[in-house]
């Protein structure tokens, strides 16, 4: 029994917790004890990384110990830190993070190649420039995604004019000139390499840069994709089966997220990526509002109206996020639970600015899983709701979505608050939300407005109820 | 052509796994509840972290005195065990809170 066959089983059992683990995420009530399978898959297969025979090598193990000390530590801090309203901006820094090491590994052994120190084939070339490409744009795209859902910077200040036109341009030359380099061979030079790698950075900001706002979602699950399949490529350059099989399933999960997201919002990936819904014949609706009224509601009569309900169904959105609203939530919803009113929330799969974003935040607050209802559910929900509240959601509960065929976001699946016997909408102001799309919700005969923000609203309506 | 083949040839191990990884990886995940996406996003993200094994290869075949090997392999490495410990750390985060008490009333 040699030591090669401990570390390969290691490897093994490593890759089988991967996919176990992920099985057992995909399930609300095992997913805890999968994300630590999976992590404790990953904890065996640095072992046996570390052990696994390669020879006479130097080994270098303080470096190798002391990079996981500081990492780790960093790593774990940042994670007890954040709070749970950046968790957005969080998971696409690790997300980055994951395609950052990757470009740093092939540009490594770029280097020892141009350097000649080895030979490559061009197949192995090509796995290099893909891990070092697809590892960069998921390395400044998620910086940029960060940045964005962080408030650093402006969805629209950071296009240029014809930027999608600019993106494809930057796409091509760089395809071409990986396809040059691979013909060049050594020929090429680490530089023109380093060029590329450049080049691939721009293009990560770059290709992130239009994309915003409720498209988020899209991108964060791309981008997640993205650094899976970094370091599938990079698995491959190093011969490592566990890496590979890590890799594509992250690719696999990120796209699958992909797909729904941009399902629930009824556009392709393609739509998403080139143009997103604030530039593409906004002008669209516009007739509907101008001479209408929304009409308000006092808060007495909004916490009335609630007290004297049987079923409330709340519609979450960004604005309860911004708001961070989510404890008020849960503070409404026990006092109206107390009063024997039956309260459960609709949530929209791309309400927020990551998949599932409204869940983890209703979550924090300790509102039980199975009093959120997905799309179909909640719809069937607000047909017998006596009252529907929408908390700082607009697009997602927008019924021009399915009534008007003009609007940008006709066909998209909404939650239909309208078919609820009321509807109260609490919303900063009357200005449009992301999308610029007017709503006509706000103008039906059975919905009110509450102005102001969220959880100061909700806070006085608390009160109300509490005082009756 | 003839590259490609060669390719093709060397590597088929490894092109069985990975045609094996993408179908067994849609079909282990394709049916994800809205409640799950976000720790699902975020556990699979602390598993790219799996790029930090290439990294600690590389680590353990420099040279004592390349210092260019030794400092990206390092960077390499913290890089990714952020990815692994804050990824993982930050999702069970997520799951103890969904964990909590069933409905009460």
């Amino acid at each position: 029994m040699t030591l090669d066959f401990f570390t390969d089983i290691a490897f093994l059992a490593g890759a089988i917790a991967f996919v176990w683990g992920l099985r057992l995420l995909s399930s609300p009530d095992t997913a805890r004890r999968g994300n630590i399978i999976a992590g404790l898959g990953m904890g065996i297969a640095i072992l046996a990384a570390m052990f696994q025979p390669m020879g006479t090598v130097p080994n270098n193990y303080l470096w190798i110990v002391g990079g996981m000390v500081v990492g780790g530590i960093a790593g774990w801090i940042s994670a007890r830190k954040v709070q749970m309203t950046a968790m957005p901006q969080m998971v696409s820094i690790f997300n980055g993070l994951g395609g950052a090491c990757a470009v740093v590994l092939a540009s490594a052994e770029l280097y020892y190649f141009y350097d000649g120190q080895t030979a490559l084939s061009m197949g192995e070339l090509l796995i290099l420039y893909l891990a070092l490409l697809i590892g960069a744009v998921a390395f400044t795209g998620s910086m940029l995604a960060f940045a964005k859902l962080q408030g650093l910077v402006n969805d629209r200040k950071v296009t240029l004019p014809y930027h999608n036109i600019l993106n494809l341009i930057m796409l091509a030359v760089l395809l071409g000139l990986t396809v040059y380099a691979l013909m060049q061979g050594k020929a090429f030079g680490f530089n023109m390499a380093m060029l590329i790698l450049a080049l691939g950075l721009i293009y990560g900001f770059s290709f992130v840069a239009p994309i915003g706002g409720a498209d988020m979602p899209v991108v964060i699950s791309l981008l997640n994709s993205f650094s899976g399949l970094s370091a599938a490529s990079a698995g491959f350059a190093y011969d490592s089966r566990i890496m590979i099989v890590g890799g594509i399933l992250v690719g696999a999960s990120g796209t699958i997220l992909t797909i729904l997201m941009c399902e629930a919002m009824n556009r392709s990936l393609l739509n998403v990526l080139i143009g997103g819904f604030g530039s593409s014949g906004k002008a669209g609706p516009a007739g509907a509002a101008g001479d209408q009224v929304a009409k308000e509601v006092s808060l007495t009569d909004a916490a009335i109206q609630l007290f004297y309900s049987n079923s409330v169904v709340i519609v979450p959105g960004y604005g309860l996020a911004v708001a961070q609203a989510q404890m008020v939530v849960k503070e409404l919803d026990a006092l109206l639970e107390a009063n024997g009113v039956n309260v459960k929330y609709g949530i929209h799969p791309v309400a927020g600015r990551m998949p599932g974003h409204m869940n983890v935040l209703l979550a924090e607050a300790d509102i039980p899983y199975d009093k959120l209802l997905d799309l179909d559910a909640a719809n069937e929900a607000l047909a017998q709701a006596d009252i529907a509240v929408v908390v700082g959601a607009n697009d997602v509960v927008n019924p021009a979505a399915e009534t008007d065929p003009s609007s940008p976001i006709y066909g998209m699946p909404v939650l239909q608050v309208w078919k609820a016997k009321n509807v109260i909408v609490l919303k900063r102001s009357m200005n449009p939300g992301y999308a610029g799309i007017q709503n006509p919700l706000f103008f039906m005969d059975n919905t009110r407005m509450l102005f102001g923000d969220a959880k100061d609203t909700l806070n006085k309506l608390v009160q109300e109820i509490k005082n009756m | 052509m003839e590259t490609i083949m060669s390719f093709f040839e060397e590597n088929l191990e490894m092109i069985y796994l990975l045609a094996f990884t993408i179908l067994l990886g849609f079909e282990v995940i394709s049916k994800v509840p809205t409640v799950l996406h976000t720790p699902l996003m975020s556990g699979a993200n602390a598993i790219s972290g799996v790029v930090i094994i290439g990294a600690i290869l590389l680590m353990r075949r420099a040279a004592p005195d390349d210092y260019l090997t030794l400092t990206l392999g390092f960077i390499g490495i913290v890089l990714g065990m952020v990815n692994v410990a804050g990824g993982f750390a930050v999702t069970d985060r997520m799951l103890e809170m969904f964990k909590k008490k069933k409905k009460n009333a």
